[in-house]
C-alpha cells in the first residue's frame, strides 16, 4: 500500500504529537497507553488480518512481563536483554499455543486460546518465581545499553515510544508485504488460497507467533514502565480488554487498536473511580460496539480523513456480514444438538 | 518427579476429595449442558452463562434476605426470573446480531457478563455472602468409609436428575425433535409452521434458567459472590471443548468426569489441580480436535 498525501500528513502529525506529548500529559499514562496500543496492534494482526479471534492474548503479555521482571531483578540483566528474554518466551509460547489452537477455527479457536491462557494464569499463581498474589515488585529499570538512565521520566517515555514504533513498523511492514497479501487471502477464502499452493496452516502459525512475540514486547516494556509484573497481566479480563480496545478502535484497521487503547487506558485512569465501574463501562462499550459500531472509530473516520475509499486495508465488505472482518469459516463448525 | 508423589492418602480424605470433585463436576455438567443447548440453536458461545449462574445465586440470596423466601421456593423462582432476563437479552441484543459472524455473539455476551458482574461487584464487593443450607438438608450421614453431608448428596442427585431430564427432553420428546430439526435447518422448520425465532428465544431463556438453577444449588456450598461466575466459566469452556459442543450427553458425561479427575488430582498432586482440566483439553485437541463426543468438521 502506498501512502497518499493525506495519510503521510497524518502520520507526520501523529509522530509530532507523540514526541511532544510528555510535556503536556503524565508520562506514565502515555507509556501505559503505548504499551497497551502495541498489545492491541499485535492482537489486531491476528484478528484483523487472519480472522482468528484470540481470547487469551494476556498469556503472552503477562508471561513476557514476568520473564522480564524476573530476569532484570533476580539475574541483574540489563533492560534490553530482559526484554529480549521476555519476547523470546512469548514467541515460544506463541508457537506452542498457535500450533494447538489453529487446529480449530472461529468460536473454538477463541475458547481454546482462552483455556490455554487460563492454564498460564494458574501456573503464575502457583509457580515459585512469580510471587503469587504479590507479583514481582520493585523491578529496577536500569540503564539501556548501559547508556540511558531509564529512571529519568523523559528517557523512559522516548524509549517506550521507540519500542512502540518498532513494533508498529513491524506490523505495518508485515501487512504490506507479499506475506501480508497471502494472509489476507487466507482470511477471505482459505480453500482458494490453499488451492493456489499456499500452506494456510503455516501462514496462520507464523502470524500467531509474530502476534504473540509483539504482545510479549508490549508486556516486557510494561513491566519496566510499572516496575512490576502481576497476576492482572495474565488475567483473562486483560485478554478481554485487548479485544475491547481493538473492537472500539476498528478491527482490521492499522491505527484503530492504537486509538482504542488510548481511549480505554484514559478511561481507566481518569474517568472511572473504581475498578468495578471500569468493568461496567467496558461491558457497555462492548455491547454498544457489537450492536451498532462494528467498524470502530478508525474504521468509520479513516475514509473521510484520508480520502481513501474502501482501501485494501479495510476488510472487504461482505454484504451479509456487515463489515465483519472476522472469518467466514466459523459457519462451518456448527454441529447440531444431539 | 515420582518421588514427590505422596503415598496413598487415608481413605476419608480420598473420598472427601472425590466428593468435592463430584460436586464440581455436577456444576460443570449443568453449565456445559446449558452452553451446549444454547450453542446448538443460536450458534453462539454464551459468555454470559457465568453471570447468569451468579445471578441465580444472588436471586436466592435476595429472596432470603429481603423477603424471607427460603431455599425451596428460590429453586423455582430464581431460574424463572433469570430465564426472563435471558429472554430479554435474546430479544434485545442477540436477535439483532444473529445474522452476523458468530464471534460477535461471543463478544456481545462477554460485554454483558462484564457489565453485570461489574454492577454486582460495585454493590457487594468481591467477598462471598453466606447462604445457609436449608434445615431439611443439614447434617451428614455416616457411610462407613466417610461422612456424607446430606446437602452435597442432594446436589449430586438433583443435578444428575436435571441433566437427565434435559437430555430426555431434547433427545426423546416431540419438542426436542423440533429443536433438533431447527438446529439442522431452521428455514425448513419454519416452513412447517413452527415459530423458530420464538423457539430460539425460549431456548436461550431455558439455558439461562438452567445456569440460575445451578447458581441456587451452588449458593450454600460456594457462598454467593459476584465473581463466582467468571471463576467457573473458563473451566466450563475447557470442559465444552473436551466434550465437543455438539453433544448433550457428551457435555453431561465430560462435566462429571472432569470434576472427578480434578478431585483426584487434588489428592495426588494438588499443585496441578487447577490446571489439570486445561492439560486434558490440550491432549484431547492433539488426539481428537473435534472433542471426545463431537463430530469431525
Amino acid at each position: 500500500m502506498r501512502w497518499n498525501r493525506a495519510e503521510r500528513l497524518w502520520a507526520a502529525g501523529l509522530l509530532v504529537l507523540a514526541i511532544a506529548a510528555p510535556f503536556f500529559l503524565y508520562p506514565v499514562f502515555l507509556e501505559q497507553a503505548l504499551c497497551m496500543a502495541l498489545f492491541a496492534c499485535a492482537f489486531n494482526l491476528l484478528v484483523g488480518y487472519v480472522g482468528l479471534l484470540s481470547f487469551g492474548h494476556a498469556a503472552f503479555l503477562g508471561s513476557a512481563a514476568y520473564v522480564t521482571a524476573y530476569t532484570v531483578k533476580a539475574w541483574g540483566l540489563p533492560p534490553e536483554l530482559g526484554i529480549v528474554a521476555g519476547v523470546a518466551v512469548a514467541a515460544l509460547m506463541g508457537l506452542v499455543f498457535g500450533w494447538l489452537a489453529i487446529r480449530r477455527q472461529g468460536i473454538y479457536f477463541a475458547m481454546i486460546t482462552l483455556a490455554l491462557a487460563q492454564m498460564v494464569y494458574f501456573f503464575a499463581v502457583e509457580a515459585p518465581f512469580t510471587g503469587g498474589e504479590d507479583g514481582i515488585q520493585a523491578v529496577p529499570r536500569g540503564h539501556l545499553f548501559g547508556l540511558f538512565d531509564l529512571d529519568h521520566p523523559l528517557t523512559m517515555y522516548y524509549f517506550v515510544l521507540a519500542v512502540f514504533l518498532f513494533g508498529f513498523a513491524v506490523i505495518v511492514r508485515a501487512i504490506d508485504s507479499p506475506f501480508g497479501q497471502v494472509i489476507k487471502a487466507i482470511r477471505e477464502n482459505e480453500p482458494r488460497a490453499i488451492s493456489l499452493g499456499y500452506r494456510a496452516e503455516h501462514y496462520k502459525l507464523l502470524v500467531f507467533v509474530l502476534s504473540a512475540a509483539l504482545a510479549g514486547l508490549a508486556g516486557s516494556t510494561k513491566a519496566l514502565v510499572f516496575q512490576f509484573a502481576a497476576l492482572t497481566d495474565v488475567d483473562w479480563t486483560t485478554s478481554g480488554e485487548v479485544v475491547l480496545m481493538t473492537l472500539l478502535g476498528g478491527i482490521g484497521t492499522v491505527l484503530g487498536p492504537v486509538a482504542g487503547a488510548f481511549i480505554v487506558v484514559a478511561m481507566q485512569n481518569y474517568l472511572a473511580q473504581t475498578a468495578s465501574w471500569v468493568t461496567v463501562i467496558e461491558g457497555v462499550i462492548f455491547v454498544a460496539c457489537v450492536l451498532a459500531f462494528r467498524r470502530g472509530i478508525v474504521g468509520v473516520i479513516a475514509p473521510f480523513v484520508t480520502g481513501r475509499r474502501a482501501s485494501a486495508d479495510i476488510p472487504a465488505q461482505r454484504p451479509e456480514v456487515d463489515a465483519a472482518p472476522l472469518p467466514p469459516e466459523t459457519a462451518k463448525e456448527t454441529p447440531p444438538v444431539g | 518427579m515420582l518421588a514427590h508423589l505422596p503415598a496413598m492418602p487415608p481413605a476419608p480424605l480420598f473420598f472427601a476429595q472425590l466428593l468435592v470433585g463430584l460436586i464440581n463436576g455436577a456444576f460443570y455438567a449443568m453449565l456445559s449442558l446449558g452452553l451446549a443447548v444454547i450453542f446448538g440453536l443460536l450458534n453462539i458461545i454464551n459468555f454470559t452463562h457465568g453471570a447468569q449462574y451468579m445471578l441465580g445465586a444472588f436471586c436466592a440470596w435476595f429472596l432470603l434476605t429481603r423477603f424471607g423466601i427460603g431455599y425451596w421456593p428460590a429453586l423455582v423462582i430464581a431460574p424463572i426470573a433469570v430465564g426472563i432476563v435471558g429472554v430479554a437479552i435474546e430479544r434485545l441484543f442477540l436477535r439483532r446480531i444473529a445474522r452476523l459472524d458468530h464471534l460477535y455473539g461471543l463478544l456481545l455476551t462477554f460485554g454483558l457478563a462484564l457489565a453485570i458482574e461489574g454492577i454486582f461487584r460495585q454493590e457487594y464487593g468481591s467477598s462471598g455472602l453466606p447462604y445457609s443450607i436449608p434445615p431439611e438438608l443439614e447434617g451428614a450421614t455416616n457411610l462407613g468409609f466417610m461422612f456424607l453431608p446430606i446437602y452435597r448428596a442432594w446436589v449430586i442427585a438433583i443435578s444428575a436428575l436435571v441433566c437427565g431430564a434435559t437430555w430426555f427432553v431434547i433427545e426423546r420428546t416431540r419438542l426436542g425433535a423440533t429443536l433438533r430439526a431447527a438446529t439442522e435447518n431452521p428455514a425448513l422448520v419454519r416452513a412447517f409452521g413452527i415459530d423458530v425465532p420464538r423457539l430460539v428465544t425460549l431456548t436461550y431463556g431455558a439455558g439461562a434458567g438452567l445456569a440460575a438453577f445451578a447458581g441456587v444449588l451452588a449458593a450454600p456450598i460456594y457462598q454467593v459472590s459476584p465473581l463466582m461466575g467468571s471463576g467457573i466459566i473458563t473451566v466450563v469452556f475447557a470442559v465444552v471443548v473436551i466434550g465437543g459442543m455438539g453433544s448433550i450427553l457428551g457435555a453431561i458425561i465430560s462435566g462429571f468426569a472432569l470434576g472427578l479427575i480434578e478431585g483426584l488430582t487434588k489428592v495426588f498432586y494438588p499443585e496441578a489441580s487447577n490446571t489439570v482440566i486445561f492439560v486434558i483439553m490440550v491432549i484431547v485437541l492433539l488426539i481428537k480436535p473435534a472433542g471426545l463426543f463431537g463430530r469431525a468438521s
